[in-house]
């Protein structure tokens, strides 16, 4: 079997005093693809939250391991810096601050190498040429004025420019446009290789088609309920979360 | 993490326990007396005239009143005011006194030693004095007019006389009839009819006279159709043992003339800064400010450009940063009173660890200003929950046939916006400053390279180990 890179076991998490998580435990090897499925408000995005180290929420309980390493004490720039990355369902929109000028400062940030302007340009328009997106909005502030669809797209466009051992990806919200759908799922394939590995959040499974998913967990009410393989999305898409009883 | 804190809030205490042994060498003298007017007249070996305007501001100084708007200044022992006044005892007496802190923000800076123990008042031995002469040859050749205040009283009299404190008369304020009664040091620069000087001249007279840097003058006349660009201060920050500064700015803009001045100024935390600074403006004349404000305890700074002729324009450009323990009020006067004037205001400030930044303006366009055009732009960002932010802009109005634009906004730094930029590798501190870089960067853009770059760093050191 494969390296563990992201172990959680009993997590116990939440903000002021109530608690979200309810002792989560979760294993994601070096080469797979987990899904997440789970009705509004189970804890999903709280999870993806907590496991970047958002100081918004707090750890109660239990422990975040991640390739080899105790990571509850990680502060969020410092577990990028290991090797997690979160695509944001709704990315902040940051005036003043250009894509390229962000995604230059942060490669140098998660490599520990100085990024040459010229050549991390070069590598950054090759990047957005094969994603489709204009190269002038490397020129352009962080996701302000992007459609939904164009935020996406450089939320992508940052995976694969940082290239990270684990991609946390939200895509909560089940209004995503086709456009969309299309970019994350191709981007997913385009990032994920056996040296690294993929937790997804989504209520849409056309993201999921052409990806070889390896587990699905559901969780509600803070807990996994259910785990198993891909099976498990179709089982749910025809009937619902409504016949999982938390126990 | 490592605290880096640069800044002076924390010798506060080192600063005041100075001064009070200062306070206790003239501890029988209470209050401004005419001697010690007539003393400082005699010191500066002023002509009949100037000892007379001296006095007469100093009666002007005891009959007003201490402004009632703004921040509070009654921590100002306006009764001990002859502390703040008296020549000599002002300056740190050698290098080891001067607090670490500010040596080391100069050692961040990049200043060069000499200048440092000039900035921080140790000694006179400036090395810009070598420039200075150079230019002086240059200039003088064209008939430029470069001097320290007191020489040009002397030289210049006529000169002086005609325009000194009369756009700025020492009756306005307290702190106007304060300087007109103590002014010390400072510069003049007269630039004759037709003539562009091409490098900006910088305040260098400010460092060297004994009490300069607290109640200099400055007087500047650009005659028709002549440039200039000056720059006053710079960006290490000033150290003082006494706290109060109430210099005064006069420039005269003639038709057809430009003057750009430029302050960013960054005095130490100790000090209340009351500086008035006025602009003339006449036919297709054009005043540019450049204002940064870093520094001091207190702030009251509202440069003002008068647009007296017609098509006379005005651009202001301003950032303001508080931190902990400041109260910055900010901002811009324009009276536009001829036609086709007009004026652009744009400025930001942002306030951090508690403190306080007021953006403040007021615009009076009179019945005379036909087509007139003034836009205000102010913007605020707090970087956190304890900070404070105000705007008041005020506009009075006199005509219907005006173009008047205004556009105001208060933000603050989301944690989401933080948390997004760390989840790519950015630390904390970096993710705030490119924020904050990011807000001031279309003012940033108007300056010129050095002065973004000056900024720029400034802005770094302040937020250098503020985040947890």
């Amino acid at each position: 079997m494969a390296e563990k890179l992201l172990e959680i076991s009993n997590l116990h998490a939440g903000a002021a005093d109530r608690e979200i998580i309810k002792g989560v435990s979760l294993t994601v090897h070096k080469g797979e693809v987990h899904v997440i499925l789970g009705p509004n408000g189970s804890g999903k995005s709280t999870l993806m939250n907590v496991i970047m180290g958002h100081p918004g929420y707090k750890v109660t309980e239990g422990s975040i391991f991640f390739d080899g390493r105790d990571i509850s004490a990680l502060k969020t720039f410092e577990r990028a810096r290991e090797g997690i990355f979160l695509s944001f369902q709704t990315p902040e929109e940051i005036p003043g601050i250009t894509v390229e000028n962000m995604l230059r400062t942060a490669k140098q940030a998660v490599t520990g190498k100085f990024q040459r302007i010229f050549a991390f340009r070069k590598e950054l328009k090759a990047m957005m040429e094969e994603l489709k997106i204009d190269p002038s909005y490397s020129e352009r502030d962080l996701n302000v004025g992007f459609s939904g669809g164009e935020k996406k797209r450089n939320e992508i466009l940052q995976l694969l420019m940082l290239n990270p051992k684990l991609a946390l990806l939200d895509e909560t919200d089940s209004g995503l446009d086709v456009d969309a759908v299309q970019i994350v799922s191709a981007g997913i394939r385009k990032f994920h290789n056996e040296n690294n590995a993929c937790l997804i959040i989504t209520h849409n499974t056309r993201i999921l088609e052409k990806l070889q998913v390896d587990r699905v967990h559901v969780l509600m009410q803070g807990r996994i309920v259910e785990e198993g393989g891909p099976e498990l999305i179709d089982r749910i898409s025809r009937n619902g979360f409504g016949q999982l009883a938390v126990p | 993490m490592e605290q880096k804190k640069t800044f002076v809030e924390d010798i506060e205490r080192t600063l005041y326990d100075i001064r009070n042994e200062d306070h206790s060498v003239y501890k029988t003298e209470r209050g401004l007396t005419e001697d010690i007017i007539r003393d400082i007249s005699r010191q500066k070996q002023d002509p009949g005239w100037m000892l007379d305007f001296r006095l007469k501001s100093l009666e002007q100084y005891h009959q007003i009143p201490l402004p009632v708007w703004g921040p509070d200044i009654s921590e100002l022992n306006m009764d001990e005011i002859v502390t703040y006044v008296r020549p000599g005892g002002k300056m740190a007496e050698n290098w080891q006194e001067v607090p670490e802190e500010i040596k080391d923000t100069f050692d961040r800076l990049g200043i060069p030693k000499a200048e440092q123990t000039s900035l921080a008042g140790v000694g006179a031995q400036y090395d810009s004095e070598v420039v200075y002469h150079r230019v002086q040859k240059e200039l003088s050749d064209r008939g430029v007019i470069y001097t320290d205040f007191e020489t040009a009283v002397r030289e210049y009299e006529d000169i002086v006389k005609e325009y000194f404190m009369k756009l700025v008369p020492p009756k306005d304020h307290k702190f106007t009839a304060l300087h007109g009664a103590v002014w010390s040091g400072g510069s003049f620069v007269y630039v004759p009819e037709g003539v562009h000087v091409e490098i900006p001249l910088q305040s260098y007279f400010r460092l060297n006279a004994a009490g300069a840097g607290q109640f200099e003058h400055t007087l500047i006349i650009c005659e028709k159709n002549s440039s200039l660009h000056f720059i006053e201060g710079c960006s290490a920050p000033r150290y003082n043992v006494t706290n109060l500064h109430a210099g005064c700015v006069e420039l005269y803009v003639k038709e057809g003339a430009r003057l750009r001045y430029s302050t960013i100024e960054n005095w130490s935390r100790n000090m209340m800064n009351l500086n008035t600074k006025r602009a003339l403006v006449e036919k297709d004349g054009l005043i540019e400010w450049v204002s940064g404000s870093f520094g001091s305890h207190i702030s009251c700074l509202y440069p003002a450009s008068i647009l007296h002729g017609e098509n006379a324009r005005c651009e202001f450009t301003g950032v303001t940063f508080a931190s902990k323990g400041q109260n910055l009020d900010t901002g811009a006067t324009v009276v536009m009173m001829a036609p086709h004037t007009s004026a652009n205001i744009n400025t930001r400030t942002i306030s951090k660890s508690g403190g306080a930044a007021t953006y403040r303006s007021a615009v009076k366009v009179t019945k005379a200003a036909r087509g007139a055009k003034c836009m205000v732009n102010c913007e605020s960002l707090m970087l956190d929950e304890e900070s404070r932010s105000d705007t008041l802009p005020v506009m009075d109005i006199e005509t219907d046939d005006v173009e008047i634009g205004h556009e105001a906004k208060v933000g603050r730094i989301s944690d989401e916006a933080i948390f997004y930029l760390t989840s790519r590798g950015i630390d904390e501190e970096e993710a705030q400053a490119m924020i904050v870089r990011g807000f001031v960067e279309p003012i940033a853009k108007s300056l010129p390279l050095e002065y973004a770059v000056e900024m720029n760093n400034l802005i770094n050191l302040e937020l250098v180990g503020s985040m947890g």
